[in-house]
Formats: C-alpha cells, structure tokens, sequence
C-alpha cells in the first residue's frame, strides 16, 4: 500500500468504523425491539406456550429439525408444520401431534428415525400450542411453500 | 521460542487436535446417517452425534485460540506470561469441563441430561450449538475470564503491539458476547434474535479479530517483514471485517421476525463481507513475496497462504453465494447452509488453529527451523489432502443443496415434500461420506507427521549448529526461528 496510506489512519479506520457500526448496530436494534411486538404477536405467548417452548429445548429438537429455517437440517422445518397439517383447526392438530408422537420410532428400516420422547399428554399440547404460535410469527413469507 | 511461559500452550494444542479427531469421528457417523437413517440407532441419534460434532469443533478452536494467545502473547509482549500456573489449571478444568460434558451428550438422553444439570434455574439448553448445560455454560465464562485475565496482564506490563491489541479486542468480544447465550426468553424471536449475538457476532465478528492476530503474528515470524507493513494490512483487514460484518448480521435477521428493512441492510452488508477475506489473500501472498529470509518451516508458511485462501472460499465466496435475500428466501436451512458452512470454519478457523501449531509447535519442541524434511513433506501431504476433500465435501453438500431447492423449494405447486427431497440426494450424500474419509485420511496422516523424522531431527540440528556456529551467527540460539522479530 501506498506511503499515503499511514498506519494511523489505517488504526483510525478500525477503531472509528468499528465503534461507528456497533453503535449502529445497537441502534437498528432498538428500532427493531419496538417494532417487533406487532410482528411476533407476543400476546398470545401463554404458559402453554412457553412450556411447549421448554419442551422443544429440553429434548434438543433442534438437533434434528429446523425452526425458521435454523438448525438442523436432517428433519423437516417445523416453524409451518402447522400450517402443513393443521388445517386450521388448532384442535385437529394436536390431535394429530399426540398421536404422531406417540407412534415415533417408525418402524421403516433404514428411515431417519425420532427417538420416543416419553412426553405426557400434557407436554405434547404445550409443544402443539408452542409450534401454532410460531407459525403466526411475521417472517417476511418464509417458507416459500408448505413443504418448509 | 523466546520465553520458558510461551510452552504451556503446548497442552492446549495436542487437546485441540484429540477432539479435532473426535469431531471427524462423528461427522463421519452423520454422513453416513444422512445416506442410512437409522444407522447407531437409538444408541447415538443424530442429534446427538450433531451435537458431539459441532460442540468439539468450538470446544477445540477456543483451545486452538488460547494456545495461540499463550505462545503469542508472551512474545509478543516481550515479557513472561503473568501467571504460567493460572493457564495450567485453567487446561484441566476447561478440558474436565468438556469431556464431563461430551460425556453427558453421549451416556445420557438429552432431556435427563437437563434436569440432572437443573436446567429449568436458568434454562438455557436446546438451542443450536449452546446446548451445553448452564453449569457448563458458567463454567466457560470463569475460563474465559481466567484467560483473559492472564493475557491482560502479560499485555498491560510488556509491549502493547498492534498484533497484541487486536488479539485482546477479540478475546474480551468473544467472552462479552457470550454472555448473550444465557439469555432465553420465552419469546422464540427475541431468543432468536440475540442468539445470533453469540453466533454471528463470533463468527464473523470478533474470531475475525483473533484469525488477523494470529495470522499476522505467524506472517511476521515466517517472512521477516516489517511489522509496520504488516500491522498497517491488519488494521485494514479486520476493520472492513467489522464494517461489514456487524450490520452483516442481518443476513441471519431475513426469515425469524424482523421487519423488512433488514432484507435491505442485510444483503447489502453482508455482500462486502467477503472483501476483507479477499483482503487477507492479497496480504498472505504480498507479504510471503516479499519475505526477508527463506524460515525453514516452510510448511507454516503454506498453513498460513492456504488458510488466506480457505477463508476466502467458505466465508467469502459461499458466505455470498446465498446471502442476497432473494437468493436465500430458497436457500435459506438447505444444504447449501450446510455446505458453507463447513468450508468457512475449516478455512478459516481449523486452519488458523493448525496454523499456528505448525509454526510453534516445532519450536517448543525443540526445532526452531520447523520439523525435518520429512515430517514437513507429510504435514505437506496431509496439508492438500484435507484442503482438497473439504472443497470436495462442499461442492457435493452444494449440489445437494441446490437440487434440494430446486425439488423442494421452487416448485409452487407439486414440490416434494422435505423426506422425499432427501431420499433423493442419497446419491450426493454418498459423494460426501467418501470425501469425509478422504479428509480423516488426511487427518491421520498430519497426526502422524509429528512423529515421523524424529531420529533426522537431531542430526539436522547438530549440523545446522555447528553451521551457524562457523558463521558466527545466532550463537546462543542455534538457529533463527523468527521469534526475535
């Protein structure tokens, strides 16, 4: 580099563009955190849902699965399974989710196979109730089709 | 090796390279599950092994980065580290801390893993690469702390070099933004959002500081340039990293609930984020041309050139092909996901961290002009060996990808569903399991060039003694090994 280009300034570029973009960052932040209630539809979190929320974590669901697009990618996205098999029948769906849970491990041989939890009645309707609010979530459209 | 201190980052760098072996083990086990599905099933279910796999990676790139600092930092301070004691124990609790945890992934099912560590104090387990039990969680913040601790110190009472400066600011940023992962709401999003906290503003944040340090260090060392021109690239490297990494973030903001302008400062940022990465090659191949004395560790010297270039590749080059919007409104948790992955933390990160070894580890061990010929030869072998079957493990997890999106993805009506998408790809899956042995090949064989040679070594040096001798040159040490520069 050129003899024009001094050290310094290079260590002012760093420092100030480094500082400059943090506190941007930190600022576009605020500006989402406020904006995002009426995106996430936090009203509707209830204890169900948190629950579901801890029940997703506990057995590291995300170890195979993906939500929103994060996480693994050796089983089907989840964040639209509701809107997959649901229906719109919030009732039907976890219907469904008690007794798919409950079949799981598959009996194919050779298919990717969900160990069975033990979950209790209880935990699987927190878990329907925790994925029926994530897939209301405002995510910009995402999954492009229902297949996640 | 200019200080006795700068020798305890040898232990933290043969575990590195133990669990580095662990890591490759179990990819190994998840390839083959992604082509079999129920292979080791129930005994090691696929998020286990996922987990054992993306954890040991982490777990042996910080001990990569502290054995690093250890070796570095005194040197570069020009003084003994400030407590050799403290990063001795600080080894044996971070590696108890990890082992007791890989442990626990492997002999216990998830769920009574998290009530045995009382998760629901402080939940903060089963989110993607923080699965680590709260009490391991705490027990990474007191090392890091430890660590930092002792680096600090050494920096504040030797020389404050820019090498020196920009290690600590990466360090201290590494640790501050871990502290994020102890915060989960109940709230998917805002955990989501701050999440990425941890993840994004350490990948492409502030490990972007200590890949810099390391490597310039490293260039110094092998080249004989002058740290100024060095110094000035670095500043230069790591703030464009910064400038377009931090709101770059907002590639990761597209699809979990923040609102649209972040399509907008996401594409845009992170499409620069592979220009400092370009940076990095140009510094890497300028400043070995242009080297002042011919080290006879050349191996290092190609350590540090090819992760340049790896880093490039996989951050840069695959980091941009799925970063614009409406580009990643297909990719986005598809195998392209997977496949950059993969190139960008072993380009940049794995390789930094055999970087280094390959440069420090010869001179704590005695051989201050690198490992006979050789050993170098192998470690040479091993070098491509690894390099080319990780490019060959991302071009087939690319295609994979792409004919994912096409199936699954594009179709807007007709498209398969995610199972039947995958039993598709089984033939490409199958192309990345035998790269994946390729690459352990690889492995086996840079393990095992630090114990080939070892009789030549000795013989190499009293030559090159009595060489150096007659010269007149560099008496006391023998040879040069770069570190009085």
């Amino acid at each position: 580099m050129s003899e024009i280009f001094t050290k310094g300034m290079a260590r002012n570029i760093y420092y100030g563009g480094g500082f400059f973009f943090l506190l941007l960052l930190v600022g576009l932040t605020l500006d989402t955190l406020r904006e995002l209630p009426q995106r996430d539809h936090r009203e509707n979190i209830t204890e169900s849902v948190a629950r579901g929320k801890a029940v997703w974590e506990e057995n590291n669901c995300i170890g195979c699965h993906s939500l929103m697009g994060e996480g693994a990618y050796f089983a089907p996205e989840l964040a639209n399974v509701y809107d997959r098999y649901g229906n719109g029948n919030e009732a039907a769906f976890a219907q469904f989710m008690q007794s798919w849970m409950a079949m799981q491990p598959l009996p194919t041989e050779g298919r990717r196979k969900m160990p069975q939890f033990h979950l209790s009645k209880e935990q699987v309707d927190d878990l329907s109730a925790f994925l029926i609010w994530t897939s209301r979530i405002n995510d910009n459209d995402w999954p492009p089709n229902r297949e996640g | 090796m200019k200080f006795e201190s700068q020798r305890v980052a040898k232990p933290y760098f043969i575990f590195a390279l133990m669990l580095f072996v662990g890591q490759i083990l179990f990819g190994l086990i998840l390839g083959l599950q992604y082509i079999v599905g129920d292979f080791l099933f129930p005994y090691i279910p696929f998020n286990v092994a996922r987990m054992v796999h993306t954890n040991l990676l982490i777990v042996w790139l910080l001990f990569g980065f502290m054995g690093a600092s250890y070796y570095l930092v005194p040197e570069e301070s020009d003084t003994e580290l400030h407590s050799p004691w403290l990063a001795k124990a600080t080894f044996w609790v971070f590696a108890a801390a990890g082992v007791a945890t890989i442990l626990g992934y492997l002999l216990v099912p998830y769920g009574e893993l998290a009530e045995l560590t009382m998760n629901h104090l402080l939940p903060t387990m089963g989110r993607e690469f923080l699965e680590q039990p709260t009490i391991t969680k705490i027990g990474i913040v007191i090392v890091c702390l430890a660590f930092i601790y002792n680096i600090g110190m050494t920096v504040l009472k030797g020389r404050k070099t820019v090498i020196n400066m920009v290690l600590i600011t990466g360090l201290v940023g590494l640790a501050v933004f871990f502290l994020f992962s102890f915060y989960n709401p109940a709230n998917l999003v805002l955990d989501k959002f701050f999440w990425w906290w941890v993840v994004h503003l350490w990948v492409e944040g502030v490990w972007e500081l200590i890949l810099g340090a390391i490597l310039a260090f490293v260039l110094i060392k092998v080249t004989g340039v002058d740290r100024e021109v060095i110094e000035k690239w670095l500043y230069v490297i790591i703030a464009l990293a910064l400038i377009s990494g931090l709101i770059g973030m907002g590639h990761h903001y597209f699809w979990i609930g923040p609102g649209p302008y972040w399509l907008w400062l996401g594409s845009i940022f992170s499409a620069l984020e592979p220009v400092p990465f370009f940076m990095m090659v140009l510094f890497a191949f300028r400043v070995v041309s242009q080297r002042r004395h011919q080290h006879g560790n050349r191996v290092a010297t190609l350590w540090a050139l090819g992760t340049a270039v790896m880093a490039f590749l996989g951050a840069g080059v695959w980091g941009f092909i799925h970063t614009l919007a409406p580009v990643n409104y297909y990719t986005h948790g598809s195998q392209i996901t997977a496949a950059h992955g993969h190139l960008a933390f072993f380009g940049a990160y794995a390789m930094i961290v055999m970087c280094i070894i390959s440069y420090a580890m010869p001179i704590m061990r005695g051989r201050p002009q690198g490992n006979p010929a050789v050993a170098q030869k192998l470690e040479t072998f091993a070098f491509w060996t690894m390099c080319i079957s990780m490019l060959g493990i991302t071009l087939a997890l690319t295609v994979a990808g792409a004919w994912q999106v096409a199936l699954q993805r594009l179709p807007e009506s007709g498209a398969l569903s995610f199972m039947n998408t995958q039993a598709k790809l089984i033939p490409v899956f199958w192309v990345r399991e035998a790269f994946g042995l390729v690459f352990a090949t690889g492995l086996v064989a840079y393990l095992a060039s630090f114990f080939v040679g070892q009789k030549a070594a000795v013989n190499t040096y009293v030559v090159e003694t009595h060489a150096t001798e007659a010269a007149g040159e560099f008496k006391a040490q023998g040879a040069c090994c770069g570190s009085c520069k």
